[in-house]
């Protein structure tokens, strides 16, 4: 059964346990969010909502939103905007681009699988381009709460790789709450409402199984048509 | 200015006007979550008074020369609707709705840890519906329920109400009538958890006892008003699993 607090709830005196979340004050831990408590070894409140906000090595979906040479300006769903320098492309390449034709290599709106390389105090964020950077064809892309994306994996990528078999897709979760989806078109439609579904439904319990059976009853319905 | 003993009598055999005691709140209720395109939202009610609180950000502060290099700026306006009161309001920001968000964001600034988001905005926006007196309380708690569920983090959440003086009684939670022919009004906002007050204004006269006995009245009532926000917001997330949402 999970355990919701809100900002300010005193959770505990062992304050060496004290982990994300939460605020130390005379000697007791409180919760610094609206959230889920979870005491297994560091006392942490996994929050329910809240923006993203990278650290370093994790893997986002951005979105080129300007292009300042020698910089791409990326999106990544948070408050804090991207760069990424064009040394991944020339580095690799071993090509110069011309001041004025960095839109050759990537575009406005372009959506990029990126690391996030460096994040320093004043929240400049450097990212890297992975391999197979460019998600442009033949694919989709889904948008839910970051906080959210640890129940689409499920407890050591139990949900995640059900998604993958039961809708035939290639799905790919970033970090900052992206999903990319590639697949065929009704497959697709159904990986999009599970995927909606599981974001909607987060909070409760038996998620997984529930959404088994959304799959399962959908293909049969499919089958009978 | 308060005018002191008005032409109505305010309290008739022991009650007030609309049936309440001395140290009687008004009905509250309480919904999070009513926006889907805020990060976080709460409506509010108390009595008559309807409010609409949105939270949205963190986000990228503009303008940009606004932004502070160490923390999140909290900005809140407080705005009320054309139709809110009897007389049609002339719409837009006015001396009493800039003074109103200027306070009302000081009395939420103390529990929000802005130092985890600097250089963005926590942008607060609280629109009065239909009011009743003591909107600005009402503003208060429904904006800092909204931070709550937006994730935004906060050391305590903050409530509010206001207490008075009709007809020579220190009473609690005035109305519009109360207000507009009583003798005295003190709006508070406070963290319920460390008793640590947040906003205190008074409009017209108290004795120094009757402020005294006031503000420990508020500050009781604030404690009631903390639990109602709080099991709101634990509500939204412990109903039946499955079915439902949407």
């Amino acid at each position: 059964m999970y355990k919701v607090v809100v900002p300010g709830d005193f959770i505990s005196e062992a304050v060496s346990r004290a982990g994300e979340g939460t605020y130390v004050e005379d000697g007791k831990v409180y919760a610094m969010r609206y959230g889920i408590v979870d005491e297994r070894g560091e006392i942490k409140v996994i929050a329910l909502s809240g923006k993203y906000v990278p650290t370093e090595g994790d893997v986002v979906i951005g979105r080129v939103a300007e292009i300042s040479f020698p910089f791409w300006i990326v999106d990544i769903a948070s408050p804090y905007e991207a760069r990424l320098h064009m040394s991944e492309f020339t580095d690799a390449r071993g090509e110069k681009i011309e001041f004025g034709s960095m839109n050759r290599y990537l575009d406005l709106d372009d959506l990029i699988m990126a690391k996030v390389m460096n994040v320093d105090v004043m929240m400049r964020i450097e990212l890297a381009l992975k391999e197979d950077f460019n998600l442009r064809s033949g694919g989709r892309l889904i948008e839910i709460p970051h906080t959210k994306v640890p129940r689409v994996i499920g407890r050591s990528g139990s949900m995640i790789k059900m998604l993958k078999d039961k809708c035939n897709c290639f799905i790919f979760i970033a970090k900052n709450g992206r999903i990319w989806v590639r697949g065929r078109e009704d497959d697709m439609n159904l990986a999009t409402e599970a995927i909606l579904k599981i974001a909607r439904e987060s909070h409760t319990s038996g998620l997984t199984d529930r959404v088994a059976d959304f799959l399962d009853s959908f293909k049969r319905e499919k089958g009978r048509r | 200015m308060k005018e002191g003993k008005g032409e109505i009598e305010l309290i008739k055999e022991g009650k007030r006007l609309d049936g309440r005691g001395f140290e009687e709140l008004r009905p509250i209720k309480i919904e999070v979550g009513v926006l889907k395109r805020a990060d976080g939202s709460c409506y509010f009610e108390l009595g008559g008074n309807k409010v609409i609180a949105a939270v949205y950000g963190p986000r990228e502060m503009h303008p940009r020369h606004a932004q502070d290099a160490k923390m999140a700026v909290v900005r809140y306006r407080y705005n009320m609707a054309p139709f809110s009161v009897d007389d049609r309001k002339r719409p837009g920001p006015d001396r009493r709705s800039v003074e109103i968000s200027k306070v009302s964001r000081e009395a939420l600034d103390p529990v929000v840890m802005r130092e985890y988001y600097p250089k963005t905005s926590i942008d607060v926006y609280v629109e009065v519906l239909q009011s009743d007196a003591g909107t600005r309380t009402a503003g208060i708690n429904a904006a800092s329920v909204a931070l709550a569920d937006a994730g935004i983090p906060m050391k305590d959440l903050v409530s509010s109400v206001a207490v008075g003086k009709i007809d020579g009684e220190v009473v609690l939670d005035l109305d519009a009538m109360e207000d507009n022919n009583g003798e005295a009004d003190m709006p508070v906002a406070m963290v319920a958890r460390t008793n640590t007050i947040t906003l205190l204004q008074m409009d017209g006269r108290f004795e120094k006892e009757e402020f005294e006995r006031g503000l420990k009245l508020a500050m009781s009532a604030c404690h009631k008003i903390y639990e109602l926000q709080r099991a709101a917001l634990i509500d939204r997330y412990s109903e039946s699993v499955g079915e439902g949402e949407e």
